[in-house]
């Protein structure tokens, strides 16, 4: 055999090897999930009806319980917001709980048109700004859908709370790492509730498995119209809002 | 091959040497590390499992009922039935592990109960709500009110008990003097289960007539022709009527 | 920033700001670390005049440029590393970067630019002379040029043309690994959606002709300065040449800040209310008086006069100094309005709040001060080691 048919001989078993070998791993993939197939876990969301919300802030004081969450008003996984929109059709928002702390002018109970509660907390989007930014993958979602982040890991960067369009993320001043709601991921993990569903007084809040006929979030979703916040930036929120005023932000 | 390759240039051969030198290093280091440094999934698999593993504060509703029947039991009927125990008492699970050492609180001042029943003109309407300051001062709220049974000791007569805001906002009005049942008709167990019970209202233009067409005999109000007066539309279209006043 | 700080901070706070938005988390460090690889990549530029684009009248400045780039580029991580909240995280970047994240770039955007452009190109520049050099000067110079040249001694004319051939060929990609250097960065900020003062396509080319307008009036800031300091006379010429460059580099600037402006006026979206609010409440000075007038119009203004009418050559130089120092001013500035102003409004676009500079901590604007200062600082020590122009010793002493 001379020189060059060797060499095109080489070549070309290299090449079958290539393709062998890529195949058999994708082979073995997918035969990883034909077979021992995991459970499939379930993905959870977040209902909250405004009109329930009575702006009582139990959840925001179970939150920062239940998740060590310091207790300066500057660090928040969940927070109410007020709003209030007046005859002149003028809008104050006011964040529950912080009104002794900012200036703010005193709202005249006979000039609303319209005020309501608005809870809010990380919206767990299913197209996440934060796990796109983060430049070492400190945040990901998990199988469930929920949005973590490896306390471990984070360098501390700040990107996720710029990127996150809710405000849903601060930097925790002990560990000077990112932190947010997790959906109390320690909780649903064991069959519980978020903290927050679980003192809502009114049941404002209410959490389950979305892609499930029987689940809370399911009958939420065929009973009334859905909201999410900021739908044109394409963040695939899975928290939804029900009577969610068009002037929420 | 050999030819007439020009001279292979010194300066790339001793920048050859640093390269492959540096290469070397990095690929030491690389080996050397430990995959936990550079396999995302294990980290991540990792960071999944701590998460997990964090300590529970609340241990949610259902629990209780295990070892504190009566108070349970009450509470699945009241009007805080839709209510955690630990909505007011505070995070439980430390409890459930050691109830004799550890004991939740039992809120009993007046400070408390008004976090979610003191009258605000944000909450929603129907919502039941008090004026703290006013409402039997100085009595604690449970005096009168089982937390677990919390339905007041005689049945509201006034619809401000619930309608605060519709009432705040009627005394300022020109219906001020208009008591809520001139219009609305309340079934008795409207006060006690108001969700049960549809409480009326006026259903025709005739009604609001009665007092503000031109043919009305009562002085006072404001006349307008009846018959003319954007005829295709229902008073309350344009007027709310617990603040009926016309302004630009 | 303290807790009690914090709390002074609320009582600013105009509007409604969402509760977590009241601590900044960009500060002056994260103005600081765009200004510094702009210079790099507009000093660069300047140098790749000389040998990509053959503009001969340059070549005074082009060691210079090239030194400047790499005083600032050395300085350029620090910044960064002080404001991380784990700095001893900071390799994770290198080990486990996240491909979707434009920041994950910086650590190997960097090496590359660091080493495989800056350092090899300024390596063949000054190989040949380093070797002449070394043959007659004593320890620790002897030393510190032998290794650097790595122990190299071919000086034949073939291999000096190898070296003019490896510069060419180096400068040529640097071209656009200066423009990756300083555009991811541009990138960075223009790709939060969550940030209408930020997410704009022109981020990235703003950010990159911003830093070619710095980066070359750097290098003609350094070139006036010195060269008197060493006695010796300034080459009209090359200033005048760099000048115009200036001059066009400064025109493109102000034509995509004026289209940026324009554009956002004209669609109005809904963001404009607080952006306006932002300029008008927060920005004033630092975006209409420093950027805008003194950093942008007043130079644009002397250059065209300079390039319309005949100045004489002394009034020229103070001019061009001056002109020099407000394009820094000017341009440090845009910096600090695209950061600090883009978190000084809410994402609610309903509430505004303020940017408490602290004086002293890991950062605040003593730390800010010192690494601006420190590049100078390296740029000394680098001309000790490769004398920008003629052998070392032969500086006229004093």
């Amino acid at each position: 055999m001379n020189r060059r048919a060797f060499l095109r001989t080489l070549g070309a078993t290299i090449v079958r090897a290539g393709v062998f070998l890529g195949l058999s791993r994708a082979g073995a993939v997918g035969a990883a999930i034909e077979g021992a197939a995991p459970e499939e876990k379930p993905r959870y969301g977040m209902a909250i009806d405004i009109d329930r919300c009575i702006g009582c802030a139990r959840c925001m004081e179970a939150c920062k319980t239940e998740n060590n969450v310091p207790q300066e008003p500057f660090y928040f996984r969940t927070w109410v917001e007020r709003y209030v929109i007046k005859t002149d059709e003028s809008l104050t928002v006011q964040n529950v709980g912080m009104e002794k702390y900012q200036i703010a002018e005193p709202i005249n109970e006979w000039d609303i048109l319209r005020s309501f509660f608005v809870p809010k907390l990380c919206n767990q989007c299913d197209h996440p700004p934060c796990t796109q930014v983060c430049p070492v993958g400190a945040t990901f979602s998990t199988e469930e859908g929920v949005i973590l982040i490896d306390s471990t890991r984070c360098i501390g960067c700040g990107y996720c709370i710029q990127a996150c369009p809710y405000g849903a993320r601060y930097l925790r001043p002990d560990t000077k790492t990112a932190d947010k709601c997790t959906f109390c991921y320690h909780r649903i993990t064991k069959g519980l509730l978020p903290a927050c569903v679980e003192v809502c007084p009114t049941q404002a809040r209410v959490f389950g498995e979305l892609n499930t006929s029987a689940s809370p979030l399911t009958r939420f979703k065929r009973m009334e119209m859905i909201h999410v916040l900021k739908p044109h930036l394409n963040t695939e929120p899975k928290v939804f809002y029900a009577n969610l005023d068009g002037l929420v932000r | 091959m050999k030819s007439s390759l020009p001279k292979f240039p010194e300066q790339i051969g001793r920048l050859a040497i640093v390269a492959v030198l540096l290469f070397a290093a990095l690929s030491w280091i690389w080996l050397v590390l430990p995959p936990s440094l550079k396999e995302r999934s294990l980290q991540r698999e990792a960071a999944t499992e701590r998460e997990q593993a964090k300590d529970l504060k609340y241990a949610g509703a259902t629990i209780c009922g295990a070892c504190h029947v009566p108070e349970y039991n009450t509470k699945k009927t009241g009007y805080h039935r839709s209510l955690s125990c630990e909505t007011c008492h505070g995070p439980a699970r430390a409890h459930t592990h050691n109830p004799a050492k550890v004991k939740p609180e039992i809120p009993q001042s007046r400070n408390f109960c008004p976090l979610c029943h003191a009258y605000d003109p944000s909450r929603p309407l129907g919502f039941p709500q008090i004026n703290p300051v006013a409402h039997n001062p100085m009595k604690p709220c449970v005096t009168c009110h089982n937390p677990h049974d919390p339905k007041p000791p005689q049945t509201p007569q006034s619809c401000a008990a619930c309608h605060q805001s519709i009432m705040r906002a009627k005394a300022v009005s020109p219906h001020a003097l208009l008591e809520c049942t001139t219009c609305h008709v309340a079934p008795e167990e409207h006060r006690v289960d108001p969700l049960s019970t549809q409480v009326s209202k006026p259903s025709s233009r005739e009604f609001c007539g009665q007092c503000h067409s031109k043919d009305s005999k009562i002085p006072g109000p404001p006349k307008i022709d009846l018959a003319s007066h954007h005829e295709k539309y229902l008073c309350w279209q344009c007027h709310y009527p617990h603040m009926p006043t016309v302004y630009r | 920033m303290t807790h009690n700080e914090m709390f002074e901070l609320l009582k600013q706070v105009t509007g409604h700001i969402y509760p977590n938005e009241i601590e900044m988390r960009w500060s002056i460090l994260i103005v600081l670390y765009p200004y510094l690889t702009g210079l790099v990549a507009g000093a660069f530029i300047l140098a790749s005049l000389v040998e990509v684009f053959n503009v001969k009248e340059v070549q005074p400045t082009y060691r210079l440029a090239l030194l400047t780039a790499l005083s600032f580029l050395l300085v350029a991580p620090l910044p960064l590393l002080c404001h991380l909240g784990r700095p001893e995280r900071a390799y994770e970047v290198l080990l486990t970067p996240n491909l979707t994240s434009a920041m994950a770039m910086f650590g190997f955007v960097y090496a590359w630019y660091l080493m495989v452009v800056l350092l090899l190109e300024i390596w063949f520049g000054y190989r040949k002379d380093l070797i002449v050099w070394a043959k007659q000067e004593k320890f620790p110079m002897k030393w510190i040029h032998r290794v650097i040249s790595l122990f190299s001694t071919d000086i034949s004319e073939e291999a000096v043309r190898f070296d003019h051939k490896a510069v060419k060929f180096i400068t040529a990609i640097g071209i656009p690994s200066a423009f990756l250097l300083h555009g991811y960065v541009g990138f960075i900020f223009g790709s939060v959606k969550a940030n209408p003062w930020w997410s704009s396509v022109l981020m990235p080319i703003v950010f990159l002709f911003s830093a070619i307008v710095s980066g070359i009036a750097m290098v003609l800031l350094l070139y006036m300065v010195i060269i008197p300091m060493r006695k010796e006379h300034i080459d009209m010429n090359c200033v005048d040449r760099i000048a115009s460059f200036l001059f066009y580099a400064v025109i493109v600037d102000f034509s995509l800040e004026l289209l940026d402006f324009i554009h956002r006026l004209y669609e109005s979206e809904e963001s404009i209310k607080i952006l306006s609010a932002l300029i008008i409440n927060k920005l004033f000075i630092s975006l209409v008086v420093i950027q805008v007038l003194l950093g942008m119009l007043v130079p644009l203004a002397v250059l065209v006069v300079i390039q319309l009418f005949s100045v004489e050559e002394e009034l020229r130089r103070l001019l061009y100094f001056v002109t020099a120092i407000l394009i820094q001013v000017g341009i440090f500035s845009v910096r600090w309005n695209v950061v600090i102003g883009g978190q000084m409004f809410s994402k609610s676009f309903l509430g505004l709040t303020t940017y408490k500079m602290e004086l002293l901590g890991v950062e605040g604007l003593a730390t800010a001060l010192g690494l601006l200062i420190l590049p100078f600082i390296i740029l000394a020590v680098l001309m000790k080691i490769f004398p920008p122009w003629g052998a070392p010793g032969q500086v006229q002493e004093a």
